[in-house]
């Protein structure tokens, strides 16, 4: 079972992805039992029957449209974020977007092509969990503590100048 | 100026340790080249032509005798004993090891200096008028809200992989000297009719391969939300500025693409949603920064015996006169006076200065002007706040180290980028086309005669020395491995800003003098009475320039 950081500690990940096959369609793949996290068109054409289930998460990617799950965020489980690049910065809005403007509570988790030395600006911008493509998880976390103070506001902490 | 608190240096030291942490691992072979790359141009670390450069911030130009003789020792330790004043106010070593980076870092940290975003995708150092918080035609000081954007972009989680540098500049002056309108965020200070402090806010100006003048997206912004509209613009910018192409990635595309219009109804919209929420400045975080940058302690003279004995100095001393038309400026005290120290000697590279000179500034700040100084966009260093009546033994100490050139402000004043001497962007050099200008007009009357003048000098479209901007630019460019060098005329980085055109085909480097001899030319035998360069070139044109410069010779 591949690891993850989660709130600061390493965890076996209990979360599997479908992926798409070809000849796979959207709406009608079967999603298993257990953990899943499906790609978003796939949660969009079958949320009618997996908004029920509180073991299911949505995989989304820089493109997508964080708007589509407006109505979602309130239920969902878990959002993994994926990042085609780690030069592409648009994930840190996006993150904190769904966390200031949709009010997700759940487990937002980022994937792809991050490193370990943006973890602390990540977990600033909301992120609390990390699918990091690193050997030695326990070591990198520890870069999560890089910068503890900050001046500016945090997903979760106001600016340095409220607490002055 | 502002002083750190516990918070500033733990925020600090954190960054200096964390980028120790990165380049142990990267030398150890821990950590990619590829990962590295931006990490070290967001703690100020380019890999030059030559060896690293190393470009530390000086926020919005303000230095204070103690930085200054850590940056001289710095120099002297870990550099070749100089470093060099670039045009976003900022010092550049030009040698330093990569593995010395982080003891640099943290010796600069020790006096409150930081190199953090200097460089990379991301909110560059906000710069400011040199003259903030002096000058006589100031609305308000800008220093206290330049401080508050320091802080807010430094470090900001959201904001560190922009698909482009983003730059900030803050005008609080009738006449702008910050170039605000070039900039990826322009912002004027002023207060409404209402009395009511705040900015107006120009977005998507720039230089560069596209340069272009920002536009006003909003006419007032109350002073409190300063921060929350930033966000929405940054925020705006990241989630829809172009990443598939570095030369269209700046903000001003992303603003010229959408219109001006609709790029504001987008920031707009963001910021209603979050300008009531925390980021939202407290009056007692303004008057916070406000408390850093109240007036030293000004004197009262005898301002009539002041002026007499400086009329009598002037006319023993011809020199001395010429340096205070040219080098001392009016202080909105009336007995106080702003020196600029000229780093523009002929023979030195536009801008450089030496750790022994540092020190020198650091030595008259303390004894003239309250211990600080400025850098300027210019590439000079100000002593801000002289006393009138000590006028002539600074004189007297500043010819002595070298800064006396009386040259402010005019065409031997060059604004210069490093160049092909010492940066890998550049296209050609750009050194040795400022110091054969400077031998060629060294006649320092027909200088004077010739009167305002900026001529400003990149080596690459990359703009560095704002060419386009300069009433005369030169621009160095590349043909087949070849060195060639375009002229423009009538740019402008005032209140007036407008782009320079393009004069017509390139030159050689060695026709360079000859070619500006011409267009000087061209204008002393047009301009009417009381005309700069810049007024007779607006009103003839660029024709006659063109014709002179281009007839062949028979």
């Amino acid at each position: 079972m591949p690891k993850i950081i989660k709130d600061g500690q390493v965890y076996e990940d209990s979360w599997q992805s479908l992926s798409l096959s070809e000849g796979d369609s959207a709406s009608a793949v079967k999603v298993p039992e257990g953990q899943w996290i499906v790609p978003l068109n796939v949660w969009l054409e079958q949320k009618g029957t997996l908004k029920s289930r509180s073991d299911v998460g949505v995989q989304i990617s820089i493109d997508d449209d964080i708007e589509l799950l407006a109505d979602d965020y309130a239920n969902l489980p878990l959002l993994a974020f994926d990042f085609p690049a780690f030069m592409d910065g648009r994930g840190f809005s996006a993150a904190f977007l769904i966390r200031d403007r949709f009010g997700f509570q759940g487990e937002l988790r980022a994937s792809g092509a991050f490193i370990r030395d943006q973890l602390c600006y990540l977990q600033r911008c909301g992120f609390n969990a990390f699918a990091l493509n690193e050997e030695d998880l326990e070591a990198a976390k520890a870069s999560l503590a890089d910068l503890q103070e900050a001046y500016q506001a945090s997903a979760d902490k106001a600016p340095l100048f409220r607490r002055r | 100026m502002y002083i750190y608190d516990q918070h500033d240096h733990s925020i600090l030291q954190q960054r200096v340790e964390q980028f120790r942490q990165q380049t142990e691992r990267y030398l150890a072979g821990d950590l990619a080249e590829e990962a590295f790359l931006p990490l070290r141009l967001q703690n100020g670390l380019y890999v030059q032509r030559l060896a690293p450069m190393l470009r530390v911030n000086v926020p919005y130009g303000m230095i204070n005798s103690r930085q200054l003789r850590r940056v001289a020792r710095v120099a002297r330790d870990y550099d070749k004993g100089y470093v060099h004043i670039s045009t976003r106010q900022n010092i550049q070593f030009n040698w330093p090891d990569l593995a010395d980076v982080p003891a640099i870092l943290a010796e600069l940290a020790e006096v409150e200096m930081h190199a953090t975003q200097s460089s990379g995708n991301c909110i560059r150092n906000t710069t400011a008028d040199q003259f903030a918080g002096i000058a006589e035609d100031e609305l308000l000081d800008p220093r206290p809200y330049c401080e508050i954007i320091r802080q807010w972009s430094t470090l900001h989680p959201e904001f560190a992989f922009l698909p482009r540098k983003f730059k900030i500049a803050v005008n609080a002056a009738k006449e702008d000297r910050a170039a605000s309108q070039v900039h990826d965020i322009g912002l004027d200070l002023y207060e409404n009719e209402a009395g009511e402090t705040g900015f107006r806010v120009r977005v998507g100006g720039g230089l560069g391969r596209t340069p272009l003048i920002g536009s006003v997206v909003r006419e007032f912004l109350p002073e409190q939300e300063l921060l929350s509209y930033l966000d929405a613009v940054l925020r705006v910018y990241n989630q829809k500025g172009r990443r598939d192409n570095k030369y269209k990635a700046r903000i001003k595309i992303l603003v010229k693409a959408m219109g001006p219009e609709a790029f504001a109804e987008l920031v707009e919209a963001e910021w209603e949603r979050i300008r009531d929420g925390y980021t939202r400045l407290t009056q007692e975080e303004i008057d916070r920064a406000k408390s850093f940058f109240t007036e030293p302690s000004y004197q009262s003279f005898d301002s009539a015996a002041i002026d007499a004995a400086i009329a009598e100095q002037r006319a023993e001393s011809t020199a001395f006169d010429k340096w205070l038309t040219r080098n001392v400026r009016q202080h909105k005290k009336a007995d106080y006076a702003s020196v600029t120290l000229s780093l523009k000697p002929t023979g030195v590279a536009p801008g450089d200065v030496t750790d022994k000179q540092l020190d020198i500034i650091a030595d008259l700040a303390d004894e003239y002007s309250f211990g600080e100084a400025r850098t300027t966009h210019e590439q000079n260093i100000v002593l801000g706040d002289v006393e009138k009546a000590r006028l002539f033994e600074l004189w007297e100490k500043v010819k002595a180290a070298g800064f006396a050139t009386p040259n402010i402000g005019t065409l031997t004043d060059i604004i210069c980028c490093p160049g092909g001497d010492y940066c890998s962007l550049a296209n050609a050099k750009s050194i040795p086309i400022a110091d054969a200008i400077q031998r060629r007009f060294s006649d320092m009357d027909y200088l004077y005669d010739l009167g305002e003048l900026d001529l400003n000098i990149s080596g690459c479209m990359n703009a560095c020395a704002h060419h386009h901007v300069g009433h005369i630019g030169i621009l160095g460019v590349d043909k087949k491995g070849q060195e060639f060098y375009q002229v423009q005329l009538g740019g402008s980085a005032g209140n007036d800003t407008k782009l320079g055109k393009v004069l017509g085909p390139a030159f050689d480097a060695e026709d360079i003098p000859l070619v500006l001899e011409k267009i000087l030319n061209i204008f002393v035998e047009n301009r009417i009475e009381g005309e700069e360069f810049l007024q007779t070139y607006q009103r003839i044109g660029m024709a006659p320039f063109k014709e002179r410069v281009y007839a062949k010779d028979h």
